[in-house]
């Protein structure tokens, strides 16, 4: 394998990987602009949504209906953690919720471990057919997969907040909750849509790795850290940033466990996020818009 | 409308989430473990520690399933000498210092030995506790470190195969296929780097050279970039020491990216689970392995055959599935232990100068012959070479 | 609480613990309490840097892994004597925070949490990449005990006394701490850091001393750590040890000066109690369901009792008095309506 399309493969797999850690990303950071709420449960919806895929399509029915059936529950899961822990602690501080957040991904986690067991799932790729070689480095079909959602998802969410009314009750919500109720705009209905929509987000997003990653019961939280540090690198008020962050944090893990030492390719990534955190806590994308104050 | 239809939605779902748990807990009670005293003589008592949950876990539940069949078993049949074995399993979820007050709780109840733990941090940290209080300990777990130095592991014994063991089968391959240059692939964890420093010290000793050495974590998901660096080497086999699913991941990475070298794992890949997982990359995979896995292929004359095709019905017959190398090595711990309380009565000390005499014992890993000097009693006897052929484990000549 | 017999509680509960080890000859009960104390002395830190400088820390285990490193590295490696080793191990953690504390503590809240998140994360692969020094994932063993002259800690018993001992005498501390005026300024900066500021309190400087001080408790008890269990490994010192010292100080009572003693019990006996408890009423039970309890038994108590365990007999004080967590939580929820 010569340098250039040995380059070139590490690019393709950061960019895979790249793509997952924004896709989490994105869901945090929807929660977190709509909400306020860092959601530190948010890997283990990835998980509950792959294993719930894993288990329907096991009974028989087609990925297509697995993967819609899957993603609804966690939606409704999500919501249904909302009514029952956010909304009854929500005069509460930011670290009070950020504590229940971690004791729902505990919960959940012990849920998937009673459910599943510990064993590790996969689902079959979602297109048949080997890698790709293209100039001598290969890509596998699922990662174009993975590209699509992510790509989707944050065209889907840019659309939302941009164009719809409810996307722009969502922005005014955030910058000015009194004027936004007094507008008819229902904060609290708001969160629900949050939850519901990174559970789903989540779920989808777990269901598309399972081929590449394979999914265990405890695999949300990595995830979740990860999806976490993309988001901040980018800027978490930022649906951009988060992709852009993720995908930087993928390519970064790539070349230097490729390049350089794979035990430290993690301690390089957060060397970025420290640096970004101490330099420009608003993220890199943070600094192309002014600050929302 | 809408506030009526997210009643329903939020009931339907909690429903849901109790039908799971009551499902998941009725499957789960469906084993009942410790044996009642149907005799007037005294219980005699065991304890198990063991990475029941937590990251290790996929070792720790088999190992509770088959000590959970084989005391019910012993009680039945009659318990040892007459006395039914009252045995406690304890979680210690994968963690060291859970594992310490676990041994200390067990001490307590007076328990005649302590089997566990299934990985080999928790063992570690455990063995201070059992030397101090002089309690005789069986390590389920692989680091050849647990028993080494024995001068101050009196009290330790454990039933898998060291590292060096399973490292010597690979490199005997290595010098019988006549490759010199190979790359090496672990897992960052207590596992991988026990593999590590094994396989340098015996590619050193065999003049075999290694191109590149590299690491990925547990949680890692893509390989490719380790991968790469093997692929633009010279190397002429690849080893990976790594368990599922990260040993799948790089399997599959490795059939993706191209590689046709040789592809050798350790033994951490020895259960069905990887071949399912790596979909259809494991074709052609070879590995050392314990004999359990080919039970059906070893010829009828090997001293285990008896012994794994038995196991292997019991626990296929209450399980549903077969078992795996993890739960043969608390078969051996159980068994070890059984027959040296057998000897040696409830005596702590006695029990444990039993289990050091113990001399060509047939267990599930190999036969055993630990002395004073060798406290796991394991030679390259206990394994075999298998390679994966459409999606079955063959024996390899 | 005031009026439920202050001036006993305290001398109570020294004679207590005093006494326990008279009345029980479990080494099972007494190692529960020594890890209960070990934690207590890291959460103590812990509370003072959240509860009354009012900064969060997701990387204390960070600093209790360096200490217990630190006995490890100095008395396997380097054959120190044991009582310099774990004074080494107090220090480093702290002079480490001293370097990192000051940009660090400049960030607000979240950002706050992710870098000491990013720095606890940092530590530890720097303990599973540290192959020769720190013996890579496989970890050090054959760490000695603890010996002051001819004297060894090598019985639960001992060991239990020592850090007993250790914890009175830094109750004792930590009590005058708050009631002087470091501790009223310390409160100051947690309900209003601009209003601190402008009293001519330099936040800074407490913020940093207050890190600090949590760095070295929490090395201490890495320290005593390594010689209680003899053997370590990164495992302990993930970042999942972190959230857990931050959930005992929450759990406990952020502010209250009983929180991290409540705290670190609650989390370590709860632990225990379910791993009896559950196997009795559902049989063949394994950790699935501690995981379960444990983390539904968090939620709930922070929906209905945010200010921890500690602070329940406040509820019993007259309304009129601000409750200390409020003011913080009111705080916060300005900054939210005012926006991102």
């Amino acid at each position: 394998m010569d340098t250039p399309s040995q380059l070139l493969q590490l690019l393709f797999t950061g960019l895979t990987l790249g793509s997952i850690y924004a896709l989490i990303g994105l869901a945090l950071v929807t929660t977190f602009n709509i909400t306020g709420i860092l959601n530190l449960a948010q890997g283990e919806f990835v998980t509950i949504g792959a294993l719930l895929a894993i288990s329907l399509y096991a009974t028989g029915l087609p990925l297509a209906a697995a993967f819609i059936i899957a993603v609804l529950l966690v939606a409704a899961l999500g919501g249904v953690l909302e009514r029952c822990a956010i909304q009854t602690a929500r005069q509460a501080s930011a670290l009070t919720l950020i504590i229940i957040t971690l004791g729902l991904s505990i919960f959940l986690r012990g849920l998937a471990l009673l459910v599943w067991g510990t064993e590790t799932y996969s689902l079959p790729a979602f297109s048949e057919g080997g890698p790709l070689f293209i100039g001598g480095a290969a890509i596998t079909p699922q990662s174009f997969w993975i590209f699509g959602l992510t790509a989707l998802t944050l065209a889907g969410l840019y659309a939302f907040f941009e164009l719809t009314y409810w996307g722009k009750a969502v922005k005014a919500a955030v910058l000015n909750r009194t004027a936004a109720r007094l507008m008819g705009i229902n904060p609290n209905r708001l969160s629900l849509l949050a939850f519901l929509a990174s559970g789903a987000l989540g779920a989808a997003a777990g269901i598309f790795i399972a081929p590449v990653t394979m999914t265990t019961y405890d695999m949300g939280f990595m995830l979740g850290v990860k999806g976490f540090v993309a988001a901040v690198i980018g800027g978490l008020n930022n649906i951009g940033g988060a992709v852009l962050g993720g995908i930087l944090l993928g390519i970064l893990e790539s070349f230097s466990a490729g390049l350089i030492s794979s035990g430290l390719k993690d301690a390089f990534a957060i060397i970025i996020l420290i640096g970004v955190l101490l330099v420009r806590p608003q993220g890199i994308i943070g600094s192309l818009k002014e600050r929302k104050i | 409308m809408k506030r009526s239809l997210r009643k329903s939605v939020m009931a339907s779902l909690l429903i849901l989430l109790l039908a799971t748990s009551v499902l998941a807990s009725g499957c789960g009670s469906s084993g009942d473990s410790d044996g009642e005293g149907v005799t007037g003589e005294e219980q005699y008592k065991i304890g198990a520690v063991l990475d029941i949950s937590g990251k290790a876990s996929s070792l720790g539940t088999p190992e509770r399933d088959t000590l959970q069949m084989m005391v019910k078993q012993l009680n039945t049949q009659g318990g040892i000498n007459g006395h039914q074995v009252d045995l406690t399993i304890l979680d210690n979820k994968s963690d060291e210092t859970e594992a310490v007050l676990a041994a200390k709780t067990l001490i307590e109840k007076d328990v005649l030995a302590v089997l566990g733990c299934s990985s080999s941090g928790p063992s570690m940290a455990m063995l201070n506790t059992v030397q101090n209080e002089k309690v005789p300990m069986i390590s389920l777990a692989a680091a050849s470190s647990i028993v080494e130095p024995v001068s101050e592991r009196q009290w330790v014994f454990k039933t898998a195969q060291s590292d060096k063991v399973t490292v010597g089968k690979i490199t005997n391959y290595l010098r019988e296929q006549n490759i010199n240059k190979v790359a090496f692939l672990y897992m960052n964890n207590a596992y991988g780097d026990g593999g590590r420093k094994a396989f340098s010290e015996a590619a050193k000793e065999n003049n075999i050279e290694v191109l590149v050495e590299d690491k990925f974590e547990a949680s890692d998901k893509d390989m490719t970039p380790q991968l790469t660096r093997v692929k633009a080497s010279q190397a002429e086999a690849l080893i990976i020491w790594a368990i599922p699913p990260s040993a799948s991941i790089a399997t599959k990475n490795f059939k993706d990216l191209g590689l046709t070298i040789p592809l050798i794992h350790s033994h951490g890949v020895g259960n069905q689970k990887f071949i399912d997982l790596a979909q259809g990359a494991a074709e052609g995979v070879i590995l050392p392995i314990g004999k359990l896995t080919v039970a059906q292929q070893i010829p009828d004359t090997d001293p285990q055959k008896e012994v794994l095709q038995t196991y292997i019905n019991n626990y296929t017959q209450k399980y549903g599935s077969p078992p795996d190398s993890f739960g043969g090595y608390a078969w051996d711990a159980f068994n070890l232990v059984v027959n040296a309380i057998e000897k040696a009565g409830p005596d702590r000390a006695a029990i444990r100068d039993e289990l050091e005499k113990t001399q060509g014992f047939t267990g599930i890993s190999g036969v055993f012959n630990i002395s004073a000097q060798d406290h796991n009693g394991l030679d390259e006897e206990s394994m075999v070479l298998v390679q994966i052929k459409d999606g079955k484990w063959q024996l390899l000549e | 609480m005031a009026f439920i017999n202050k001036n006993h509680f305290w001398p109570g509960i020294i004679l207590f613990l005093l006494i326990i080890p008279l009345i029980t000859n479990s080494n099972y009960l007494l190692s529960i309490l020594i890890i209960i104390g070990l934690y207590t002395i890291i959460v103590q830190g812990l509370g003072i840097l959240m509860g009354y400088a009012g900064q969060i820390s997701f990387g204390h285990a960070a600093f209790f892994g360096l200490g217990a490193y630190t006995v490890a590295i100095l008395t396997t490696r380097f054959h120190s004597p044991t009582v310099l080793a774990l004074l080494g191990a107090a220090l480093l953690p702290g002079v480490i925070a001293a370097l990192i504390g000051r940009p660090t503590l400049k960030l607000q809240e979240l950002y706050l949490a992710l870098a000491t998140l990013g720095f606890g994360l940092l530590v530890h692969i720097g303990f599973t990449e540290g192959m020769e020094l720190t013996g890579g994932p496989s970890g050090i063993a054959g760490i000695p005990y603890l010996s002051v002259g001819s004297f060894v800690f090598d019985s639960d018993i001992k060991f239990f006394y020592l850090v007993a001992g250790i914890l009175i005498l830094l109750s004792a501390g930590i009590k005058g701490l708050i009631e002087s005026r470091v501790g009223r300024a310390l409160r100051a900066i947690r309900e209003s850091e601009h209003a601190a500021e402008t009293a001519g309190i330099d936040t800074a400087a407490l913020k940093l001393q207050a890190f600090i001080f949590s760095a070295l408790l929490a090395g201490l008890a890495g320290g005593l750590y390594a010689y209680y269990i003899t053997f370590i490994s990164p495992s302990p010192f993930s970042f999942h040890a972190s959230v857990q010292f931050v959930l005992m100080a929450v759990v406990g009572g952020l502010g209250t000066f009983v929180g991290p003693l409540l705290g670190a019990a609650m989390v370590v006996a709860l632990g225990e109690f379910l791993r009896w408890a559950i196997p009795v009423v559902i049989p063949n039970a394994g950790g699935e369901y501690q995981i379960i309890f444990f983390g539904l038994i968090l939620v709930v108590l922070m929906i209905f009792q945010p200010e921890g365990l500690g602070a329940l007999g406040k509820r019993l004080k007259p309304a009129t008095q601000k409750l200390p967590g409020e003011g913080y939580s009111t705080k916060i929820e300005a900054e939210k309506e005012g926006g991102l």
